[in-house]
């Protein structure tokens, strides 16, 4: 599910950057407050765990095939939301950078997309209430399939909908959709019950590693009310932030437009538009950039492509010239 | 996972050499990296002319830095599948001709597509670039000069220091495994808790043993690296330079005229 640079437009790229940073800057706040030296190499030592566990291949009966694991929602029922959410940031960025898996412009975004849902979702919103007077095996079993199963939908959502609003894809966004989430529910389940596997196994060895499974855990609790606030400031940013941004390269979005009401923009008036249309313009990476003394509006002409493999021909004979040279200055 | 170790010491080992490159500021570097990514996945879906020419930010960095393209292009095998699967169908829904190579008309939807792999390609031989040339720990200096606080930078650099000793530790115990389950693809399900467990409850003791060391080396939670790190003459320059030749292949029709008078 990591998402790699070229699938983001730079609006979207910030948006979810300045997301992910709110999330980030919340969870040390919050981990800061339980005042718990020892927590940050447990974080750093689980965040190794993960990313050596995600290596091992779990053979899945009657496939042929094997899953792997992929840590969101194990960390935050080990380390709790927030130090799991931080934790899982360290993954992948280390990731992106020492592996390419996921780009580092999109790192705001693969954040969101699985360390968000897996630890904030999957911690607040299914393990602790699931676990809410103590933890068994079956507890323990149904809150990871729901847990991976429900992150990895919402996270698999995300990329569709962050891929249409970078306007990268020709592909209908319910053709993208209908080919990720099933995907996805396949991967969830797998990666659920390997969760619930490893979890029940702490249990039984080691209950007291659990997080949010002792009824006196009142610590950092989220109301019922709290927790729908975060998710309906989630729902409200997704929504509403990033398609507000993301609306000056709406390619995906006109080419449903035209198919539903026929024409690819809607008539609008009042204040309300005026000042989203400021907003708009004010916000918008280069707009209607295109090249000059060229006719057509896409800015793609055969001298332009002419010109730029003549560039990068000088630019490599100048690179071999320098390599060349080098070694015979080395030579000598 | 072998590669995975592999990759890890390769590109640790790149990082610390002596070389002009990796001796450069690391903010520098990571300010002229996100210049770059930023400015290459911004253009325009039919834009290939500007992001050809935009390959001359790699093509410079990795003669100067003497780093082999190869190693790089290896890193794609994460990235160009899905970008493939999201490209690949631009050809079938966009069918507009939007150019003319002699006979050969070219429609949106292939231009876009190629495109699409071009900012692909780009992109990942710019992070390649980036963590080649400057270590983690450099990097981490690098956030903690933006600020990012030490809580996250520290537990970054014990992720990384710790990633090469728990991949080595998992490919002993899956050997180990293998090597009592010949044949078998993977680990077998009645093993999956116990197998994951035990490895992870080993790491949380590790993590124990880890948290008393290094409270009695005196750790309070900062992150200190014992180098100075300060901007020099260098640095500007490489800054100054590559900020404009970015700028300039961005916003500039520098191919479109160059093409004109070739053509």
């Amino acid at each position: 599910m990591h998402m790699a640079d070229a699938l983001v437009a730079p609006a979207v790229a910030g948006c979810m950057y300045a997301c992910s940073t709110a999330a980030a800057a919340y969870s040390v706040h919050k981990v800061r407050l339980e005042d718990d030296a020892k927590k940050i190499p447990v974080m750093g030592v689980m965040g190794a765990f993960v990313f050596s566990a995600q290596m091992i291949n779990f053979a899945i009966p009657g496939t042929g095939s094997s899953g792997h694991l992929c840590g969101g929602m194990m960390l935050s029922a080990l380390l709790g939301p927030y130090a799991g959410f931080l934790t899982m940031i360290g993954v992948l960025l280390i990731q992106c950078l020492f592996f390419a898996d996921g780009g580092l412009l999109a790192l705001g975004c693969n954040i969101w997309n699985m360390a968000f849902y897996g630890c904030f979702i999957g911690a607040l919103c299914i393990w602790r209430p699931i676990m809410k007077g103590g933890a068994t095996k079956k507890k323990i079993t149904i809150a990871s399939i729901l847990g991976c199963v429900l992150t990895l939908q919402l996270g698999a959502l995300s990329v569709a909908i962050e891929t249409l609003l970078s306007g990268i894809t020709e592909l209908p966004f319910a053709g993208f959709v209908g080919t990720m989430q099933p995907i996805h529910l396949a991967i969830g389940l797998v990666e659920g019950l390997i969760t619930a596997a490893v979890l029940c196994f702490v249990h039984e060895a080691r209950p007291e590693l659990l997080w949010g499974t002792e009824e006196s855990d009142e610590k950092g609790r989220f109301s019922f009310g709290a927790t729908v606030g975060i998710l309906a400031a989630a729902a409200l940013v997704i929504g509403g932030g990033v398609s507000l941004l993301a609306s000056s390269d709406p390619d995906g979005l006109e080419w449903s437009m035209e198919k539903v009401p026929g024409t690819a923009e809607l008539e609008a008036e009042g204040a309300v538009y005026s000042a989203a249309s400021g907003i708009q313009e004010a916000t918008a990476f280069l707009p209607d950039y295109a090249f000059q003394n060229s006719e057509s509006a896409l800015g793609t002409t055969v001298s332009g492509i002419v010109g730029a493999l003549m560039v990068l021909v000088v630019c490599v004979a100048a690179c071999l010239l320098f390599r060349f040279f080098k070694r015979k200055k080395a030579e000598a | 996972m072998n590669q995975a170790i592999r990759e890890l010491q390769s590109l640790e080992s790149l990082s610390k050499e002596d070389r002009w490159v990796n001796n450069l500021h690391p903010l520098v570097k990571l300010f002229v990296t996100a210049l770059f990514l930023v400015l290459t996945v911004s253009f325009d879906k039919y834009n290939l002319a500007g992001l050809l020419s935009m390959a001359v930010y790699p093509l410079v960095t990795f003669t100067i830095a003497d780093l082999s393209f190869a190693d790089a292009l290896k890193r794609l095998r994460y990235v160009l599948p899905i970008v493939c699967v999201v490209g690949i169908f631009n050809p079938f829904f966009d069918r507009d001709i939007v150019m003319q190579v002699g006979s050969l008309a070219v429609s949106g939807g292939v231009l876009s597509m190629l495109t699409l792999m071009g900012k692909a390609i780009l992109t990942v031989l710019a992070g390649y670039l980036l963590i080649a040339t400057t270590s983690m720990e450099r990097i981490c200096l690098g956030l903690r000069m933006l600020h990012v606080p030490s809580l996250l930078v520290t537990e970054i650099l014990l992720i990384y220091r710790y990633l090469t000793v728990l991949l080595k530790e998992t490919r002993r115990v899956t050997n180990s495994y293998a090597l009592r389950a010949p044949g078998q693809k993977g680990i077998h399900i009645s093993a999956w808790g116990s197998l994951a467990g035990l490895l992870l409850l080993r790491s949380m003791d590790r993590a124990e043993r880890l948290y008393e060391s290094m409270q009695i080396r005196g750790f309070h939670g900062e992150f200190y690296t014992g180098r100075q790190e300060s901007m020099k003459k260098a640095d500007w320059i490489y800054l100054a330079v590559w900020t404009a030749v970015l700028c300039a292949l961005r916003f500039l029709p520098l191919t479109a005229v160059l093409g004109g008078w070739i053509a």
